[in-house]
């Protein structure tokens, strides 16, 4: 590959501790799709959605809680899980770029569940077999709950697809706006080999495939052509984030910044 | 919450909360379809592991008696102790009876 004289440098890339990298960014993705989810709390197009979009969200609080938890541990400086989730700054998040995309309405939020959630189930799927017992753990317990999200998402964007014009016009933009972000899920980042050497990770661009038949399957029952992306955007493990996220981490940070240690 | 939903019909749920036991009705949700209806179930009132089986039904499908008829239906049962198997002893170990 020739020398790219425009690739990103930067001061917030990963640690030299993989496994704590690693772990990290499983926690964060989890964690910022959640908070996204939480946002339908009270605003959901009905109540039923409302819950079962809360539902999601604390599935997904579940799963951040303990892989940052445990991230904590691998890191070794003393910070808990609650510590890496509220006093952390954007720079430093590793959570997938496409899950801190804002939900805009209930189609485009569930086009983006899909495509997350197919995600996540093949990768905790895999890593239900991981020889991190940690990691193999807390994926078995999790492949469930996203199993569901992916059902629930898909019978969603078909749903709406084969709605209103109107309907279908948010689903399409769902893919279309989304899509730029869905290379990276399938990224594998460097100091990834010796933990998928060991067997305690696993490498992403193996699921990439089997994600993609998913995906096409729906696009067909839904009548969409498939999404072209001029060019896919990631930066999760330099810190180069989209400019939402900073929007996200102020709404949720923002009580543990003010009044530091508060609980309850 | 918005009002979008108007337009979507009332199903009743019933819940199995383990096997052996008969459903029992816990409640109703909107949607807008059957399928709908069942997914909405799961996820209102089975979020505290409430159950291992679920039904739904469309509201509009079930006949109700009457209220006003009540007196009619049912007092006549009022008097007829006789009717309630309460003459049998229960062996021990019998559950759920």
């Amino acid at each position: 590959m020739t020398q790219n004289k425009f690739a990103p440098i930067s001061e917030y890339g990963p640690s030299d501790n993989a496994h704590f990298e690693y772990v990290l960014g499983l926690g964060d993705t989890a964690l910022v799709l959640g908070q996204r989810m939480a946002e339908w709390l009270g605003k959901a197009p009905s109540m039923e959605l409302d819950i079962a979009a809360s539902n999601f969200s604390l599935d997904l609080f579940g799963q951040a809680e303990q892989f940052l938890n445990y991230a904590g541990e691998l890191e070794s400086e003393g910070r808990t899980g609650d510590d890496l989730a509220f006093l952390r700054d954007g720079m430093f998040f590793r959570n997938h770029l496409i899950v801190e995309q804002p939900n805009r309405d209930w189609g485009v939020t569930m086009v983006r569940h899909f495509m997350v959630s197919s995600f996540l189930v093949l990768q905790y799927e895999a890593l239900s077999a991981s020889n991190d017992e940690q990691i193999a753990g807390i994926a078995a317990k999790a492949l469930k709950e996203m199993q569901y999200h992916e059902r629930f998402s898909r019978d969603w964007v078909i749903r709406l697809a084969g709605g209103t014009e109107e309907s279908m016009q948010r689903i399409t933009r769902g893919f279309d706006t989304l899509w730029r972000f869905t290379g990276e899920l399938f990224q594998k980042v460097d100091y990834e080999d010796g933990l998928i050497e060991r067997g305690t990770a696993i490498d992403v661009s193996t699921l990439e495939a089997k994600w993609s038949e998913g995906v096409d399957a729906l696009l067909e029952a839904c009548g969409i052509e498939k999404p072209k992306a001029l060019q896919m955007i990631s930066g999760r493990t330099l810190g180069h984030h989209t400019e939402h996220l900073g929007h996200m981490l102020c709404d949720m940070q923002y009580l543990q910044r003010a009044y530091p240690g508060a609980s309850w | 919450m918005s009002q979008t939903n108007g337009d979507w019909d009332l199903y009743e749920v019933f819940i199995r909360s383990k096997n052996g036991m008969s459903h029992k009705h816990v409640g109703s949700v909107h949607a807008a379809d059957d399928a709908m209806a069942l997914q909405n179930a799961r996820d209102l009132y089975t979020r505290r592991s409430e159950g291992v089986s679920i039904w739904v039904v469309a509201s509009k499908n079930i006949l109700a008696s009457d209220p006003g008829d009540a007196a009619a239906l049912f007092e006549p049962a009022a008097d007829k102790v006789y009717r309630h198997p309460t003459f049998y002893t229960i062996p021990d170990g019998v559950e759920n009876l």
